[in-house]
């Protein structure tokens, strides 16, 4: 394996091997702490089974299943419609971002194409969605390294967000607005010039949260040369998303390989990448993602065309037979749906990649020789939700 | 009525009962006093929430309802828990507490003990807490208290020094240790012969009064200093276990310290209980002397609230560097400066 090569796991080695012949008198065992299922900053339930020497962390494995829903199988029993609903739960703050790459792959089955309006449409949402995910990921590693306020400011801001996602869809977490071939319903009147608004605090909110937390010497201190994780290190492990890009590889679906239906390419954007690998840089590269959608929604909004919402597509959907896998830039990383169907109203096989499942599996590599409060900055900073985790 | 006050000599036995009612009414008023301005209104509207509307008017009675609700609770004790020390643990954190209330000056007259050695005394009793933290960490039997406790203990060698050398700089200045003689040496004092505001030692020993916030921030567990009761860390560290009446004694003398260092900061910094244009020796300060040093107490503890609802929280060892390897040097520096000072002015 690699990891003997990079320095951490060498300083870890030599400092066991350190310890192992100056304290042979003063031999303390280690500690196995269960940091969750229920802790404060696994937000979730997420267990880290975390073995201490002192408060240094010797090793630490996640587990996860704790939340697991089952819902690869349950799509076998769901209709096309149906699984819509179900998978908006998987990542539940990015609701929206869910639905996109199911139903696009659902659409290559099909052979249908959204209009330019729908493409128009699910692209602004989806954005709008990305941010209401990472400006609470700003707010909320504030509140794991203790920073209250701004998890407080970060509740406050993106509640400008999911109102739009709320009155053009109806529900503020769980959309479920669209539809094989299109959206349920075109946008409410009005709904561009709020919109417009809405960006614009969220962009004010990203400045005033570099300038309380992103830019404050604590965090900085916290943050800085905590976790770093190297690109072949992210790379092997399959990270992906702003945790790949912050290790300095400049990867993004939404560039490089956006499936058909979505219109990354009509705006003008920048994908943002950070050599350090730390967890610093991980905020860093959500911050400017959010900014980044944030500018991506205003050009939309700007050059959205006219007509319908909705192919046409038969009132029964049955997808034909054949196989399809889908992947998009969700706010967490890379999310896919390997369609199999055999013709029938509901698909044969689904299968669900997640990023926070990838993205979480590197903690331990990244967290052996760190401190219990390291343990939490990596974790906040790597940022997962458990439905992605569990699904 | 400040002439009845002056000339009212009780025997022993009464005063010592004054004193100790009045104590034990000050300490969880002033407590609730902070925790409603502090941790409830004014928190939440820097953190644009509206905070506690309900509870009686603008919602000032919630700290009574919280505190109603605590007193409710069962009080549970862990299974392995050493069950005496368990017990006894938060009772010995209140008394540090108690303790500390005891040398403040609320006026010339109204101290439970004047103390020539006011801030010997108050320094050496503050860190007395520690042990009913690690009285609370040991006892509770869990992984996390353990921790927390740990922390508190290692905290105490960071902030301990550093708030004890920031003092020098003043007892250097003021030439006593008594807090009533540093309170008047400010207010009878003049800067270069203008003596329109007296001399409050802020002005010279605006480093010591920094490196004194700072350990009193670190004294009291807050943030940026929070580590001993981290609830994304540790889960709140020591306070994990308890619940009802012992969790809200931790939370009494949490902000019952607050406030008493608070107190200490402006008897030492902003002229404790007096104001320059009244001469010290008046009657008045029966009655004005626990007024002015509680709007100065206000002042600080807003300060020391401010940082706390804002910064993210430093690593243990973060906080050891930054105390042995800034504030100790500086607080070094400003003992110097003002002893030279001192003689050569």
């Amino acid at each position: 394996m690699t990891a003997v090569s990079d320095p951490q796991s060498v300083a870890a080695l030599v400092g066991e091997a350190n310890d192992n012949r100056v304290n042979l008198d003063f031999e303390s065992e280690g500690m196995t702490l269960n940091m969750g299922p229920q802790h404060p900053a696994t937000h979730g339930t997420l267990r880290i089974i975390a073995r201490l020497d002192g408060e240094q962390v010797i090793s630490a494995e996640p587990m996860c299943g704790y939340m697991h829903r089952g819902y690869e199988k349950l799509t076998e029993v769901r209709t096309y419609p149906q699984i819509n609903a179900l998978i908006n739960r998987i990542d539940w703050l990015g609701s929206f971002a869910n639905e996109v790459p199911f139903i696009l792959a659902a659409e290559k089955l099909m052979d249908v194409e959204a209009p330019p309006r729908a493409q128009w449409i699910r692209t602004i949402l989806f954005e709008m969605s990305r941010v209401a995910n990472i400006s609470l990921f700003l707010g909320d590693f504030g509140l794991q390294l203790g920073g209250m306020t701004a998890g407080f400011y970060a509740f406050r801001d993106r509640e400008w967000v999911l109102n739009q996602i709320e009155s053009a869809t109806g529900g503020r977490f769980h959309p479920n607005f669209d539809r094989i071939g299109g959206l349920k319903d075109d946008l409410p009147k009005g709904w561009i010039e709020e919109s417009h608004t809405a960006m614009d605090k969220l962009l004010a909110f990203c400045d005033e949260m570099e300038d309380l937390l992103v830019g404050n010497e604590i965090f900085q201190g916290r943050t800085r040369g905590i976790g770093v994780i190297p690109a072949e290190i992210a790379l092997s492990y399959g990270l992906s998303g702003a945790n790949l890009r912050a290790s300095g590889v400049d990867w993004d679906l939404r560039r490089d390989n956006c499936p058909p239906g979505l219109v990354y390419d009509k705006a003008d954007w920048k994908v943002w990448t950070h050599p350090d690998g730390d967890c610093f840089a991980r905020t860093w590269v959500r911050l400017q993602e959010t900014r980044e959608a944030a500018k991506i929604v205003k050009q939309l909004l700007d050059t959205i065309p006219s007509g319908p919402v909705m192919a046409k597509v038969p009132r029964i959907i049955k997808v034909p037979a054949g196989e399809a896998y889908v992947a998009t830039e969700n706010p967490l990383g890379e999310m896919g749906y390997y369609v199999v169907s055999k013709g029938d109203l509901v698909p044969f096989r689904v299968k669900i990649r997640s990023a926070s499942f990838n993205n979480i599996s590197v903690l331990p590599w990244v967290a052996r020789g760190a401190y219990v409060p390291d343990l939490i900055s990596i974790l906040g900073s790597l940022y997962f939700i458990l439905g992605d985790i569990d699904r | 009525m400040t002439l009845l006050l002056a000339s009212f000599a009780p025997p022993y036995w009464l005063s010592t009962l004054i004193k100790v009612l009045v104590i034990s009414a000050v300490v969880p008023t002033t407590a609730l006093i902070l925790g409603m301005v502090f941790l409830f209104k004014i928190m939440s509207w820097m953190q644009s929430r509206l905070g506690p509307q309900e509870a009686g008017p603008r919602g000032t009675l919630q700290l009574l309802a919280d505190g109603v609700k605590f007193l409710q609770k069962e009080d549970i004790a862990p299974d392995g828990a050493d069950l005496w020390v368990f017990k006894v643990a938060p009772l010995v954190v209140l008394m540090s507490t108690l303790v500390l209330y005891v040398a403040l000056p609320a006026s010339m007259h109204l101290v439970v003990a004047d103390l020539d050695v006011g801030v010997f005394f108050v320094l050496a009793v503050a860190s007395l807490s520690v042990i009913g933290v690690l009285m609370a960490g040991w006892s509770s039997a869990s992984k996390y208290s353990l921790m927390g406790a740990l922390r508190a203990a290692g905290q105490l060698i960071a902030y301990e020094l550093p708030m004890v050398l920031a003092v020098i700089g003043v007892v250097i200045q003021a030439g006593t240790m008594s807090l009533n003689g540093i309170v008047l040496a400010q207010n009878n004092g003049s800067i270069f012969g203008w003596s329109g505001i007296g001399f409050p030692y802020i002005l010279t020993q605006f480093l010591g009064f920094f490196i004194f916030i700072a350990a009193v921030q670190a004294e009291l567990t807050q943030p940026p200093f929070d580590m001993p009761v981290a609830e994304s860390e540790i889960v709140s560290g020591y306070q994990v276990e308890y619940t009802g009446f012992r969790f809200l004694i931790f939370f009494l003398a949490e902000f019952a310290t607050a406030f008493v260092f608070a107190g200490i900061a402006a008897v030492l910094f902003l002229g404790g209980w007096a104001v320059p244009w009244l001469p010290t020796a008046s009657d008045w300060y029966y009655v004005l002397g626990p007024i002015v040093l509680f709007a100065k107490v206000m002042i600080v503890s807003f300060i020391i609230f401010w940082v706390r609802f804002t910064y993210p929280r430093f690593r243990e060892d973060q906080l050891q560097s930054l105390a042995w390897k800034v504030l100790i040097p500086l607080a070094l520096v400003n003992i110097v400066v003002t002893a030279v000072l001192k003689v050569v002015l």
